[in-house]
C-alpha cells in the first residue's frame, strides 16, 4: 500500500501511510485506539471503496481497484472483523459458505456443502458437526468458523482485527498456532492486536501506527524487538511503568460474601457458582483472576442485586451487617457498583450523550421531587470529564462516537458518581490501548486511596499482578486459590488452576 | 456565546419537521385560496385531530421504551366509547361518573396488556394485536352491532364546547378570554425563559447571545398570541384545546425533565444498561402501556363526544394515525429517540394534509397515497440525515 491518505470529516484518519507485507509472513499492525489500524485495513479490504481515499494498493504486483468487499475477496484478500459476521441461527456449514454457496444456479448442494465444510473445519481444528448452529458454540470456535469461511474463499491474504479480544488464554493460543499453521501453507496474514505478547509470539514483522502515520516497521528476525520498544513507538514516549504506583492504606474488612451459590437461570439444576466466599478491605484492590467461563462475571452480577442466575443463596455482609440485595436499586443504595465487562451492550446507552450516561445510575442525586436538574447534570458531567480526562468535544457528545478508552472512562464516571463504597470492575481495560489503560489504572488507584474497596476482575495476568493487593483465583465457578501480593505470580496462579482441575478429575 | 449558526446547527433536526409543518400549511393556504388558515378552519382542524393528538402522546412513550407500538388503541377507544354510550344513553348515568368509570376501565385494560408485555415479555406487537381484535369484538358485542346516539349536550361539550367568554367581548366580535389566556401563557413563558437563562449563567454555561434570545422570545410570543387571536376571532377557546394543551405540557415535562421520564429513554436506548443502572425496566414498560390505555380511554371519550354517538366502527385505524404521527415527528423505530412535541407536530402535519386536501376536494384514495408517501419520506429523511452525520 502506497501513500494511503483517508480523510473523514474533520479528521485525517490516515496520513500518507505505506505498508509493505511480504508473501507468506505474519505482519502485525499495532497502535493505540484511533491510530488508524482498522481504517487502513478497511481501505485494503474494499470496505472504503476506491476513490474515497488517495494512494494506491498493489497486490502481487498488480494495482488493485476495489469497489467493494466482493472485489477484494475475489483477489484473495479477506478481512475478519472484531465483531464476527456470522449468523447465529444458521449452522456452521451454512455460515462457512455464506455468500459463497456451494450451489448449482439457485439450488444449494447440501452434500457438497457439508463435506467441504467438514474438510475446512478439520483444517482449522474445529471439532464440531457442520450442522451445529453457530449460536451453540463459544466465541473461540466461532472465530475458527470465520477463518474456515475465509479459507473457503481461497484466501491469500487474511486480515484479522483483534481476533483474540474475546478469547481466553487457551483459545487464543490455539488461534495463534493456527495462524502459524496457515503461514506454512503459504497464507499471508495481517494481524491487528493490542496484546503485544501475542504479537511478539507470531509476527514476522511489526508495523506501528500512531495518529494515522507509520512510526516504524520492525523485522523480528533482524531488529531487536521488545514489548517496551513497541509501546514506546505506540504512545510516542517511554512508559517506564505500565502500572502506576499507589500508596497502600488498607483498613478494616468492609465487604464480605459468604458461601455464595448460584444456579444457571435457564438450565435447571446447573450450579454456576459453588460456595464462593471472598472479602475485601477498605482501600484494598482485590483481584479475581479467572478465564472466561470461570464464573467471575456471573458471580459479580449475582452479588449485584441478583442480576444473574436463580436460587441464589449465601450471605452478603457489609460493615458487619448482613445485606439482602434483591434488586440492582438496592445494591446501589447500599454502596455497591458493578462496572460491566461489556460496555457497549450492557454499560452505556450509545445513542445518548455523555452527561445522560453519567447521571443514569444516580438520577436521584441530581433531582428534586423526581424533576431532574439538568444544569446540575451538565455541571457534574463536566467535573468528571475533567477529573478522568475524558477526551470529547463536549459532554453533549454521544457516547457511541467515543473511543473505547473514553467510553470506559464515561462508564467509570457513572459508577463513581453513584458514590459507592465497593466497586466491582469487570475487565475494565478490555479492548483498550496501552495509554488509556494506564489512565484507567490511575483512576482505580485513586479510588483505592480514597478508601473505597475495589474488586478487579480480569483475565489478564499482568494486570492482576500489577494492580492487586490480593488475588482470588477462580475456576469452574469455585475459588481455587487466594494469594497475597507477595505470593502471587504467573506460576503460582496457574498452579492453583491446574491443581483444581486435577482435583475435579 | 452561541451564535445563530450554532443554534441552527444544534437544533436543525428538532426544528426540521416544524419548518415542514409551516411550509405545508403555507402551501395549502395558497392552494385552498386562504381557507385553510381561516379561524374557523383552524379550530376545526385541531378538533378533527384531537384524538390523534392524544393517542400520539401515549404512543410516543411506547415507542420510546424500545420501539414498541400499541395496535390496540383504536379498538380500546371504540370500546370505551361503547361503555360511555351504554352507561349514559341506556342507563342514564351521570356524565361525570361515567367519565370516571371509563378512565378506570382504560387503566384496567392497560394493566391487563401491560402485564403480558412487561412481566411475561410477550412481544407488544402480539399482545396489542390480540387486544385490537378482542376489544373490537367486545365493542360490537356491547353495542349489538348498532350505533348508540345521541349523547346529552353535557357530554358533547367535551369535544364541541368552548370556554365561555367571561369578559363579554367589550362590543367587539372577539372572544376576550382567549386573548387573555394567550397573554397569561406569554407572561409565564417569558418568566420561565429568563429564569432558565439566569440559572445557566449561575453555572457558567454558554448561553445564546442576548439579541438572539430576545428574537426567540418575540417569535414565540408572536406565535402564541397570533394563535390566540385566531381562536378569539371564531368562537374562542375550545374545551378540548385546554385538555390537549394540558396533556402536551404534562407529558413533555414528564418525558424531558423527570426521573421516570429519563428511565423510559434509557430503557429504549439500551435495556441491559438501564437494568444494570438500577432501573426496574419491567415496571417502566408496564407503566407505558397502562398510560397508553388510559390515554386511549381519553381519546375514546373525546371521539364519542365529537361523533355524538357510540359506534361499533369508531376508532378504526386510529392506531396507525398515531404511530405515523410519532414517526413523522422524529421518533426512532428502535426506541430511545423521540419527543412528545415531535409527535404532536407529526400529528398536525397529517392533520393539515388531510384537511387541506379535503378542502381542495381531493378524493380519499389520493389522500391515503399522499399521506403514506409523506410518512415514508419523513422517516427516510431522518434515517438518511443520521447516516450522513455518522460518516
Amino acid at each position: 500500500m502506497r501513500n494511503i491518505t483517508k480523510l473523514f470529516p474533520g479528521v485525517k484518519a490516515l496520513d500518507n501511510v505505506n505498508l509493505k507485507v511480504r508473501k507468506g509472513e505474519i505482519h502485525a499492525l499495532v497502535g493505540e485506539n484511533g491510530a488508524g489500524k482498522s481504517t487502513l485495513m478497511n481501505v485494503l479490504s474494499g470496505v472504503y471503496p476506491y476513490g474515497t481515499y488517495s494512494g494506491s494498493i498493489f497486490f502481487e504486483g498488480k494495482e488493485c481497484i476495489f469497489k467493494g468487499i466482493k472485489d477484494s475477496e475475489k483477489t484473495g484478500i479477506v478481512i475478519i472483523h472484531q465483531e464476527l459476521a456470522l449468523v447465529p441461527s444458521l449452522s456452521i456449514g451454512e455460515n462457512i459458505f455464506l455468500g459463497n454457496e456451494r450451489a448449482k444456479r439457485w439450488l444449494i448442494n447440501w452434500n457438497q456443502t457439508h463435506m467441504q465444510a467438514a474438510e475446512l473445519m478439520k483444517r482449522v481444528g474445529l471439532r464440531e458437526s457442520p450442522a451445529t448452529l453457530v449460536k451453540d458454540i463459544g466465541v473461540g470456535k466461532q472465530q475458527l468458523v470465520e477463518i474456515a469461511k475465509a479459507l473457503a474463499k481461497n484466501v491469500k491474504l487474511l486480515i484479522l482485527d483483534e481476533p483474540t479480544a474475546a478469547l481466553n488464554e487457551k483459545e487464543s493460543e490455539n488461534l495463534l498456532n493456527l495462524l502459524l499453521e496457515l503461514k506454512k501453507e503459504g497464507i499471508t496474514c495481517i494481524l491487528i492486536s493490542h496484546k503485544l505478547n501475542e504479537v511478539l509470539k507470531v509476527a514476522d514483522s511489526i508495523t506501528i501506527l500512531r495518529d494515522g502515520r507509520v512510526v516504524e516497521t520492525l523485522d523480528r528476525h533482524k531488529d531487536d524487538v521488545s514489548e517496551d520498544r513497541i509501546i514506546k513507538g505506540m504512545v510516542g514516549r517511554e512508559l517506564t511503568n505500565r502500572f502506576p504506583e499507589r500508596t497502600r492504606k488498607i483498613g478494616e474488612v468492609i465487604f464480605e460474601v459468604r458461601n455464595w451459590n448460584v444456579y444457571h437461570p435457564l438450565i435447571e439444576g446447573r450450579k454456576v457458582i459453588k460456595d464462593v466466599s471472598i472479602k475485601v478491605r477498605k482501600g484494598e484492590i482485590v483481584g479475581i483472576y479467572g478465564l472466561m467461563g470461570s464464573g467471575r462475571t456471573e458471580f459479580a452480577m449475582s452479588v449485584f442485586g441478583k442480576s444473574y442466575g436463580k436460587h441464589i443463596s449465601g450471605q452478603i455482609i457489609k460493615n458487619g451487617r448482613e445485606l439482602v440485595l434483591n434488586s440492582v436499586r438496592q445494591a446501589i443504595e447500599n454502596g455497591l457498583a458493578y462496572v460491566t465487562e461489556d460496555r457497549k451492550s450492557a454499560g452505556l446507552i450509545l445513542i445518548d450523550d455523555i452527561k445522560r450516561n453519567i447521571s443514569l445510575a444516580s438520577l436521584n442525586n441530581i433531582s428534586k421531587n423526581l424533576v431532574v436538574d439538568e444544569n446540575r447534570e451538565i455541571y457534574v458531567a463536566e467535573e468528571y470529564r475533567r477529573k478522568l480526562n475524558i477526551k470529547c468535544s463536549s459532554v453533549l457528545q454521544k457516547t457511541g462516537n467515543l473511543s473505547g478508552g473514553n467510553q470506559q472512562k464515561v462508564l467509570l464516571s457513572k459508577w463513581i458518581f453513584a458514590k459507592p463504597d465497593i466497586l466491582i470492575l469487570d475487565e475494565p481495560t478490555r479492548g483498550i490501548d496501552v495509554g488509556a489503560k494506564y489512565e484507567i489504572y490511575k483512576i482505580i488507584n485513586n479510588l483505592a486511596e480514597e478508601g473505597k474497596a475495589v474488586i478487579l476482575i480480569s483475565s489478564e495476568l499482568p494486570e492482576i499482578l500489577g494492580m492487586c493487593d490480593r488475588v482470588y483465583v477462580m475456576n469452574e465457578g469455585r475459588i481455587v486459590g487466594e494469594l497475597d501480593r507477595e505470593e502471587a505470580s504467573q506460576e503460582s496462579i496457574m498452579k492453583c488452576i491446574m491443581q483444581s482441575i486435577k482435583e475435579v478429575v | 456565546m452561541q451564535t445563530i449558526k450554532d443554534v441552527f446547527k444544534n437544533n436543525i433536526r428538532q426544528y426540521g419537521m416544524f419548518i415542514a409543518l409551516i411550509v405545508i400549511s403555507i402551501f395549502f393556504q395558497i392552494l385552498t385560496d386562504g381557507i385553510l388558515l381561516l379561524p374557523q378552519n383552524v379550530t376545526n382542524l385541531v378538533l378533527q385531530n384531537s384524538y390523534v393528538l392524544i393517542l400520539a402522546i401515549g404512543m410516543t412513550l411506547c415507542i420510546l421504551s424500545g420501539g414498541n407500538i400499541d395496535l390496540s388503541v383504536g379498538s380500546v377507544s371504540a370500546f370505551i366509547g361503547a361503555i360511555a354510550g351504554t352507561l349514559i344513553i341506556n342507563m342514564k348515568m351521570d356524565v361525570g361518573l361515567t367519565i370516571f368509570i371509563c378512565l378506570l376501565i382504560g387503566i384496567a385494560i392497560g394493566i391487563w396488556q401491560g402485564f403480558w408485555i412487561a412481566y411475561l415479555r410477550i412481544p407488544a406487537f402480539i399482545v396489542t394485536l390480540a387486544g385490537m381484535l378482542m376489544f373490537r369484538g367486545l365493542t360490537i358485542a356491547m353495542l349489538k352491532g348498532l350505533t348508540l346516539s345521541p349523547f346529552p349536550e353535557e357530554f358533547q361539550r367535551i369535544s364541541t364546547g368552548f370556554i365561555p367568554d367571561v369578559f363579554g367581548g367589550f362590543g367587539t366580535k372577539l372572544n376576550i378570554t382567549a386573548l387573555v389566556v394567550g397573554a397569561i401563557i406569554s407572561i409565564i413563558y417569558v418568566i420561565l425563559q429568563f429564569k432558565k437563562r439566569a440559572e445557566q449563567k449561575k453555572y457558567n454555561f454558554e448561553v445564546i447571545a442576548m439579541p438572539l434570545f430576545i428574537a426567540k422570545i418575540v417569535l414565540v410570543l408572536a406565535g402564541i398570541n397570533l394563535f390566540a387571536y385566531w381562536l378569539a376571532a371564531y368562537k374562542g377557546l375550545p374545551i378540548i384545546f385546554v385538555l390537549i394543551g394540558i396533556l402536551v405540557l404534562v407529558y413533555s415535562f414528564f418525558t424531558t425533565k423527570t426521573v421516570p421520564g429519563r428511565y423510559i429513554y434509557a430503557m429504549g436506548g439500551n435495556e441491559k444498561a438501564a437494568r444494570l443502572s438500577g432501573i426496574n425496566t419491567n415496571k417502566v414498560l408496564f407503566f407505558t402501556y397502562v398510560n397508553m390505555a388510559f390515554l386511549a380511554a381519553v381519546a375514546g371519550i373525546v371521539f364519542a363526544a365529537r361523533l355524538n354517538a357510540a359506534s361499533p366502527q369508531a376508532g378504526i385505524n386510529f392506531e396507525l394515525d398515531a404511530i405515523a404521527a410519532c414517526f413523522i415527528g422524529g421518533a426512532s423505530a428502535y426506541g430511545g429517540v423521540g419527543t412528545v412535541s415531535g409527535a404532536i407536530i407529526g400529528a398536525l402535519v397529517m392533520g393539515v394534509l388531510n384537511n387541506g386536501m379535503s378542502i381542495m376536494g381531493v378524493g380519499s384514495d389520493m389522500q391515503m397515497i399522499i399521506k403514506g408517501f409523506v410518512l415514508l419520506m419523513a422517516v427516510a429523511f431522518d434515517v438518511l440525515s443520521k447516516n450522513r452525520a455518522r460518516v
